[in-house]
């Protein structure tokens, strides 16, 4: 049991390595964003201070970034959740003649990268004068998270049980209340987690935003930071650490939530990262 | 069930609809402007024309654009078949069965980097990898002397960022495959005295060989469509040391305004894409 020992203390070992090399990048912007002379090297920083925040929140134009992610972000989920529970529930309820192709048409592309369409979808914004246009980009946004969306939203309506609708049926519901009030309801938990996900996922987003929005007070904080990075050299690292610590915040809280609604760990269903 | 849904198509019409504008039209339009010579400047911007494959002969006879398909290969192999699936694995099965807190630590440390919205992990790793940055510090307290990381090896440090950033994702689809394998299954095999290695390679690795698979694929296709991190570490360069696919479409597209020309890497890139995409799908073997 000894060679079993030294073995185990090995293995904790290289977990303790690797995990500080996983830690050290984050420590860094964590103090450096207290700092009032933040360097590009990790230290403690001599004075602790909550300057740096203030100054981010104070500029309004960084709170308006803010704004605009949440609308773009928001309105992206809250389309992603109708349009998706509409089209999950015939694809789990009922026979179709399309549903297979459909559901693999579905399933293909949630893997396409969307990288690869950016550029003709410039083109077509450009062509339907759509540029710069906040509710386009929303739109595009929600379409390019729909199957993913419509994936997930099938397979947890699958797991609610077909018996209660039947019951309100009976009681002269129509399809579309046994929808709204039971079904709707039951899968309160998937709702959430695909909510939250395209949340994150689009509040994390740079480069559709950075492609279709132009005008500065379009912009979301994800592409507000980039430029914060830019123009202000690689100079106020303290301020920057602030302002991605504050534009963190949501998807680490999300993240957090999100947990508690699923129920094992990770589901493989076609799941995706930001 | 057979039965069938009176209206099941207005319920459907909303995603249908969206599906085709903004996803359906621009892949099409990916293949059909792919073969024009669409500008923003010069004489092809007063004129659209239809230019056949000229486009991909210029691509082929293009250095740069061999020199990405390269160093995308590269980006890929590095950072997600080796770095994210590899260490990811590793992870995982480190973490089995240790200590509860300890592997709660370790998890929440990890997962933070995935976390971790894009444009801020390029700027954790800009600075990590400066001259006087966090690796260049701890590599003085051992006597190395500073390394300008980001000029010397861009593609070195665009690889690890990536991979810092997603592991989190492999080692959560790897924790719960290995959560499945039923406990007796190795016990019997430490009773026939196996060794770690052993059982690793004969009982473990074929129990979550469909993980893995789909795991890669998954992987893989992400790390193609990655802009983000490297646009935003490097910009591509310095000159074009880390112009990857993405990054080389992006130039000619929105820097030289050559979109025909950016059109046709662009349906490189969803090529590649479809096919990975083929293999992705059948490797999850689905029932619908």
């Amino acid at each position: 049991m000894v060679k079993h020992r030294l073995q185990r203390n090995i293995q904790y070992g290289i977990l303790v390595v690797l995990g500080l090399c996983f830690l050290l990048p984050l420590l860094w912007i964590i103090l450096a964003s207290f700092d009032p002379n933040a360097q590009q090297g990790i230290k403690a920083p001599d004075t602790w201070t909550l300057q740096n925040f203030k100054d981010v929140l104070t500029d309004s134009s960084n709170l308006r970034s803010f704004g605009v992610g949440l609308v773009l972000s928001g309105g992206q989920a809250l389309l992603v959740v109708i349009v998706s529970v509409l089209a999950a529930y015939p694809l789990s309820r009922y026979e179709m003649r399309f549903k297979k192709s459909f559901l693999l048409s579905i399933l293909f592309m949630t893997a396409l990268p969307i990288t690869a369409v950016m550029v003709p979808v410039f083109q077509m914004f450009l062509y339907l004068n759509l540029q710069n246009s906040i509710f386009a980009t929303m739109l595009f946004l929600t379409s390019s998270s729909l199957p993913y969306g419509i994936w997930m939203m099938k397979n947890f309506m699958d797991s609610v049980p077909i018996d209660l609708e039947e019951a309100a049926w009976m009681d002269g519901a129509s399809v579309w209340t046994g929808l709204r009030k039971v079904v709707a309801p039951l899968m309160l938990p998937g709702i959430s987690t695909i909510a939250i996900f395209t949340f994150s996922g689009s509040w994390g987003n740079f480069f559709v935003p950075y492609i279709l929005l132009q005008t500065p007070d379009k912009l979301p904080a994800s592409v507000t930071i980039y430029q914060f990075f830019g123009s202000h050299g690689m100079v106020e690292y303290g301020r920057l650490a602030a302002f991605s610590l504050l534009y963190t915040m949501p998807s680490v809280v999300l993240y957090i939530f999100s947990q508690r609604y699923m129920s094992k760990g990770f589901s493989m269903g076609g799941a995706t990262k930001g | 069930m057979t039965r069938k849904m009176p209206g099941a198509f207005l319920f459907l019409m909303p995603s249908v609809l969206l599906l085709l504008i903004f996803f359906i039209v621009p892949i099409f339009l990916t293949i059909g402007l792919a073969f024009t010579n669409m500008a923003l400047t010069g004489a092809a911007a007063k004129s659209l024309e239809f230019v056949g494959f000229q486009n991909f002969v210029n691509m082929f006879h293009d250095p740069d654009f061999r020199i990405s398909v390269w160093r995308t290969l590269i980006f890929l192999i590095f950072s997600a078949v080796i770095g994210q699936v590899l260490l990811g694995f590793i992870l995982a099965l480190l973490m089995k069965e240790k200590n509860v807190t300890f592997r709660r630590i370790i998890g929440i440390i990890v997962i933070a980097g995935w976390v971790t919205p894009e444009i801020v992990v390029a700027f954790c790793m800009v600075a990590f990898f400066s001259d006087n940055g966090s690796l260049n510090q701890i590599l003085g307290w051992f006597g190395v002397s500073p390394i300008s990381w980001l000029f010397s090896f861009p593609m070195v440090s665009v690889i690890i960022a990536n991979i810092w950033h997603g592991t989190a994702f492999s080692m959560m689809v790897y924790q719960s495959a290995l959560d499945d394998i039923p406990k007796e299954v190795e016990e019997a095999a430490i009773i026939d005295s196996a060794t770690g290695f052993q059982i690793i390679r004969h009982i473990t690795i074929p129990m979550v060989k469909g993980s893995i698979v789909t795991n890669m694929m998954l992987v893989t296709l992400q790390t193609l469509g990655v802009f983000t991190l490297v646009y935003t570490m490097t910009g591509g360069g310095p000159g074009t040391s880390t112009q990857t696919l993405p990054i080389f479409m992006y130039n000619q597209a929105f820097v030289n305004y050559q979109f025909g020309y950016g059109t046709a890497i662009s349906l490189v890139l969803l090529l590649i894409g479809i096919i990975a995409s083929l293999f992705y799908m059948r490797s999850m073997k689905v029932k619908v």
